[in-house]
């Protein structure tokens, strides 16, 4: 099974992004390797996490708390010295919900250019239905010195008008269900408000749930099979910009590692104010129902 | 103007008498104490109501007994991998199960608030834990 597992990973684009449980369970003593946890529910890693894994909480821990923003490099520097992570540790992220949140902490990470940061396939689920070993002791790690880096969002962040100017030019990729995606979710009672005015999508945008990028077990499917889905049926070309975005950024985070590290394309964003930032905001173009839409003229 | 019965007024007071990062071990500790189903329900999932607020599945029922006071049982089921919202659900069955429909009904909405997580946990989540407070309500006022 791991040889097969090792195999998926080899037919990717940037095959050592991804590691398998297995090899986590083997690497995780190494003095240069930190696993961190990185999930939805801010109480789970206390119910029992990967020994020796350390935590990070994407809202208390990476987000500025008065900006909507991230994190500065002074924060992020002390957030990887508290953790004792240092610019040159290999850091393996998983988590709940197929990695939502370790791909957005994987995303985060991105941003500060810290250089060797992985993902474990298949996130805590699969490591618990492995039967592999959990503890709920405190990890202890010595602190490390992480230097003082800035910021670069330019490269895989997009921020409200890159995306409207992009609107039309450059291919948009909405990963949210169905119906948020026509906007039918706002107006369904039974379902959750989300936090947005309006319901719908972004004009262009094309509809590709993350969770198709998923297997049954959390997993990333096969190179083959995400081809099928975002060259085939979303057509677009590895040379492509793209810009990806969800409501809050998180399962958009998962998309933009498929595109960027699974498949190798080159310019991949992640519009982080999303749908809560879109739906809201004065003067931006909305299309609602299950048609992409055109371009606004101007 | 609407009060809190005393159990759950005490388990306010608690969270609000501790740091935030002891609120989260408390919910933590919460979570770990919500009882299981009684059989009758256990065995039938279709009793339950889903309560699709909150991010992680989140089944409720109430039974309203034929008592002068219409006492309201409370019954929840959340899985261990959602202990948040299994926390939240386990102070509202502490401090509401027992009560008389008309005290319940009488909590303040934004009672979830005055935990004082708010800056800890997202809003989505809070909101999951005030969506729990109505659906309850909202069940009471059908079987009165």
């Amino acid at each position: 099974m791991t040889e097969t597992a090792d195999t998926k990973i080899s037919e990717y684009a940037h095959p050592e992004r991804l590691v398998t449980t297995a090899w986590v369970a083997e690497h995780s003593n190494d003095a240069n390797v930190v696993i961190v946890e990185s999930d939805e529910d801010i109480l789970l890693y206390e119910t029992g996490h990967i020994p020796g894994a350390v935590k990070i909480d994407w809202h208390t821990d990476l987000n500025d708390e008065v900006a909507r923003d991230y994190i500065n490099g002074e924060q992020f520097a002390e957030l990887m010295s508290s953790k004792g992570i240092s610019r040159d540790t290999t850091i393996v992220v998983y988590g709940d919900k197929s990695n939502w949140w370790a791909a957005y902490a994987m995303w985060v990470f991105t941003l500060f250019g810290h250089e060797d940061v992985r993902l474990m396939d298949g996130g805590r689920d699969k490591w618990i239905a492995e039967g592999r070993e959990l503890v709920t002791d405190k990890t202890a790690r010595e602190r490390a010195e992480y230097p003082v880096v800035e910021r670069n969002d330019a490269p895989i962040r997009a921020y409200l008008p890159e995306v409207n100017e992009a609107i039309g030019k450059i291919p948009l990729i909405d990963v949210r269900s169905p119906e948020e995606y026509s906007g039918k979710r706002t107006h369904m009672p039974a379902y959750p408000e989300e936090g947005a005015l309006r319901g719908g999508h972004i004009p262009t945008a094309a509809s590709v749930p993350w969770a198709r990028a998923a297997a049954e077990d959390g997993t990333f499917k096969s190179r083959a099979e995400l081809e099928a889905i975002y060259l085939e049926d979303a057509g677009l070309k590895a040379a492509d910009e793209v810009i990806a975005y969800c409501r809050i950024g998180e399962r958009s985070s998962h998309t933009w590692f498929v595109l960027q590290h699974l498949l190798g394309f080159e310019n991949v964003r992640n519009y982080d104010g999303s749908w809560t930032e879109w739906g809201n905001a004065v003067r931006v173009p909305i299309v609602k129902g299950e048609e992409p839409g055109e371009a606004p003229q101007r | 103007m609407s009060t809190l019965p005393n159990k759950l007024a005490e388990i306010v007071d608690d969270f609000q008498a501790i740091t935030e990062r002891e609120r989260l071990e408390l919910l933590l500790e919460f979570s770990q104490e919500l009882p299981a189903l009684p059989e009758r329900l256990a065995d039938h999932p279709e009793l339950l109501e889903q309560v699709v607020e909150c991010q992680s599945p989140l089944f409720l029922t109430i039974e309203v007994a034929d008592d002068e006071d219409r006492t309201v049982s409370l019954f929840f089921s959340a899985p261990p991998e959602a202990p948040t919202t299994r926390g939240f659900a386990s102070v509202l069955n502490e401090g509401l199960n027992g009560q008389p429909a008309n005290i319940i009904l009488d909590v303040p909405d934004d009672m979830p608030e005055q935990l004082g997580l708010t800056r800890a946990i997202t809003p989505l989540r809070m909101r999951g834990m005030t969506a729990m407070l109505g659906r309850i309500k909202r069940k009471i006022r059908e079987a009165l």
